[in-house]
């Protein structure tokens, strides 16, 4: 019986009518793009890969972007002592849940699983928030653990809420944000005497930071772009070898083709 | 036999001596004629004849690909992600022998999808193609239970929850049910002893029973011969002095030669799947089973893969308003409908007995026990097909109105309810689903009367065009 109340409860809609989630916004990324690729190496290397690993991602698989093992020795190498090894990082599990709350999941395949454009969007969307133990919230991902690891580059933003009498005009404000936005519906009570029931929520920045938004954006593609390919580190050539099959399947059709026709001519 | 008696194999060249001395021992040359070069099939085959030889070819390729996979997968809860990843990232060629087999095992639902439908619409299943299509749908079910154990195996999120829901539903059976479940998972939840013993089943027991049942598959209808596209026994028109069927050909090297055009079609498609778009928009690879299972962490969504939705669906369709106000009346109401058609009184009381039975059973089990039941009657009723369908022809060509309007909404109701499996419920898409579901079952349970009431026309005695 418990396992069919299992089964109930994992049937059963989520219960958000009013909250919307974020409109992603699409991760400019180019996995032929190598100076990007790099470039978001090494961001990975110096913020991601302390907490977070890439357990089934070799330090030598970034030969395969243009750079040569001197290099990745003498720059990426941080948790490893061979280029051979895997992305690992020193933290244990029973260290993470003891400081963090939660283990940092693994990396190598996030992109498969969120998609580039959420973690685009999501790198993007930090906030202060007093409420939260880190001191920082997420318009995609409402109370992460994270805290937001970039702040230095992209300074501290606040999220701000702007109220609308009808959703059109919400929505045409959000279209023109930089940033990620949603919209809220309240109830008419919640809303109150003005009917103001739409919420758009935004994030401004408050306190700046090394970079301007512009240069933080590139950072966060960089790294996205980076991130992406490490989840299928084959995929170009998985591409390439695509059009040389098919141009052999080609080639394969049309005698298929011919032999089948003449074989078949004589049959009334 | 002795050897010598059998006469010497004359048309193979430089390999009469060789085959003469195989056939000695061995049927080979009569194997190959009865299956082949003298197998007479219908010559008008049409474009969903390919789909037979479509689905042994898959079966063939997810059997190597799955060889290759094996020699790098480690079947180890605490491995298996991976071990996955290593195959994608560090084994030569590992990629694309993976993207192979998970294109290949939705491949080859909708290869057998489109052959069982090519079946619904000529009739394939009637007299005397029931052991045949029997066969078949036993194959039907080891690819459906080859597909669940081999969906655990990469060991992510979906794999583990997907498998988790699906074992509970064993739970729903009563009495039993609980005991049931834990002995299938071989522990209390969904752990490395489940994982170990789906790898045995995937890998060696549901592919030893897959290949035999396709062998009984292919024997039964070589046995019969192949059904056409007009329904008609060609058989029945045969040449005075050979015997041979007036519209047939050779299945070699006929049917080999259009096959094998068939497969380099299929290949393109598949190729372009396998090499542009392997995740298949989120269906044939699902974007939260690139999350390492979590016992601790349930997903939000839980669907399972493509192929299993319109049953699924079926299952949560059914919930205590549809037990109380469709499977109730309905109950009631084909019961009558059998009492009223049957002049047999034992067959009259046997009916009012289930029907009892049922219906006590609707208010006082629960409706999840009742949703595992009609999921379950909705493969199996594919069983049935040969004696619910009445009608006095085979082929759609022939069939009247109301068959074909049955057919298109039996098939929009399939992809509705496969449509509506993938999604979170919402009690507007609940109500679909359930409307989706009825249709279903009236498509089958029905079948007898509608079939007969249609206006047929008659089938021809010979094939007629391509």
């Amino acid at each position: 019986m418990r396992a069919l109340v299992l089964l109930l409860a994992l049937a059963a809609p989520v219960a958000f009518a009013a909250e919307e989630s974020v409109r992603l916004d699409a991760a400019p990324i180019d996995p032929r793009d190598v100076a990007s690729l790099q470039a978001g190496a090494r961001t990975f290397v110096n913020y991601c890969l302390n907490c977070h690993s890439a357990g089934m991602m070799r330090y030598h698989k970034l030969t395969e972007i243009g750079l040569t093992e001197q290099q990745i020795k003498d720059n990426l190498l941080f948790t490893a002592e061979k280029v051979g090894e895997l992305m690992n990082v020193a933290l244990t599990r029973k260290d993470a849940k003891d400081w963090l709350g939660t283990v940092p999941p693994d990396l190598s395949v996030i992109a498969r699983a969120r998609g580039p454009d959420w973690l685009y969007t999501y790198l993007r969307s930090f906030y202060r928030d007093r409420e939260s133990a880190t001191g920082w919230n997420n318009m995609v991902y409402e109370r992460v653990a994270m805290p937001h690891v970039l702040w230095m580059l992209s300074g501290q933003q606040v999220q701000v809420e702007r109220r609308f009498k009808n959703m059109e005009q919400a929505e045409a404000i959000g279209r023109q944000q930089k940033n990620a936005w949603k919209i809220d519906t309240l109830t008419p009570e919640q809303a109150g005497k003005g009917g103001e029931q739409f919420v758009l929520k935004t994030i401004r920045t408050e306190v700046p930071g090394s970079l301007s938004q512009l240069e933080y954006d590139l950072v966060v593609r960089d790294l996205v772009n980076f991130m992406t390919w490490m989840s299928e580190p084959n995929q170009l050539e998985r591409k390439r070898s695509g059009y040389v099959v098919l141009l052999v399947l080609l080639v394969l059709l049309v005698f298929a083709y011919l032999l089948y026709k003449e074989f078949w001519k004589d049959v009334h | 036999m002795a050897a010598t008696e059998k006469r010497p194999v004359t048309e193979a060249g430089p390999f009469n001596g060789l085959l003469t001395w195989i056939d000695q021992r061995f049927p080979l040359m009569e194997s190959w004629r009865s299956h082949l070069s003298e197998y007479h099939a219908p010559k008008n085959f049409n474009f969903w004849y390919y789909f037979g030889s479509l689905a042994l070819f898959v079966l063939v390729l997810q059997i190597v690909t799955g060889i290759f996979l094996t020699m790098n997968y480690k079947p180890d809860a605490a491995q298996a992600f991976a071990s996955v990843e290593y195959i994608m990232r560090e084994v030569p060629a590992g990629w694309w022998i993976r993207y192979l087999h998970s294109t290949g095992a939705s491949f080859f639902f909708i290869c057998v999808y489109l052959h069982m439908f090519r079946g619904l619409l000529y009739g394939s299943y009637r007299k005397p193609r029931e052991l045949v299509w029997i066969f078949g749908m036993l194959i039907f079910l080891c690819l459906m239970a080859e597909a669940f154990f081999g969906y655990l195996l990469p060991w992510g999120q979906m794999s583990y929850w997907g498998a988790q829901v699906i074992v509970n539903l064993f739970g729903a059976i009563p009495l039993i049910g609980p005991d049931l479940a834990i002995w299938i998972r071989g522990d209390y939840v969904v752990s490395d002893a489940t994982l170990n013993r789906f790898f045995a089943f995937h890998v060696i027991a549901v592919p030893l029973a897959l290949l035999a049942l396709v062998g009984a598959h292919i024997l039964a209808l070589h046995e019969v011969g192949s059904n056409n596209p007009d329904g008609c026994e060609i058989k029945k028109a045969t040449d005075p002095h050979t015997g041979i069927p007036l519209d047939s050909v050779p299945f070699h090297p006929y049917y080999t030669v259009k096959d094998t055009f068939g497969v380099t079609v299929f290949l393109i498609v598949f190729s372009i799947v396998v090499f542009f778009v392997p995740e298949g928009g989120g269906y044939f690879l699902e974007a939260n089973n690139f999350i390492a299972a979590d016992p601790l962490k349930t997903p939000l969504h839980i669907a399972p893969v493509w192929y299993f939705t319109p049953y699924y669906s079926i299952l949560r369709a059914t919930t205590d308003e549809f037990v109380l106000w469709v499977l109730t009346p309905g109950v009631i109401a084909f019961a009558g409908l059998i009492i009223w058609s049957v002049k047999n009184t034992v067959l009259r009381a046997a009916v009012a007995a289930v029907a009892i039975v049922l219906l006590v059973g609707f208010f006082t089990l629960d409706a999840k026990v009742w949703g595992v039941v009609l999921m379950g009657v909705s493969v199996m009723i594919f069983f049935l097909l040969p004696w619910l369908d009445r009608c006095p022809v085979k082929s759609i060509r022939y069939k009247g109105p109301i068959t074909k309007a049955a057919i298109a909404v039996f098939v929009v109701a399939f992809f509705v309810l496969g449509y509506l499996g993938t999604l979170a419920v919402t009690s507007g898409r609940t109500v679909a689903a359930q409307v989706g579901t009825a249709v279903y079952f009236m498509f089958f349970f029905l079948m007898p009367w509608w079939s007969k009431m249609d206006k047929c026309k008659p089938e021809p005695h010979r094939v007629t065009g391509k």
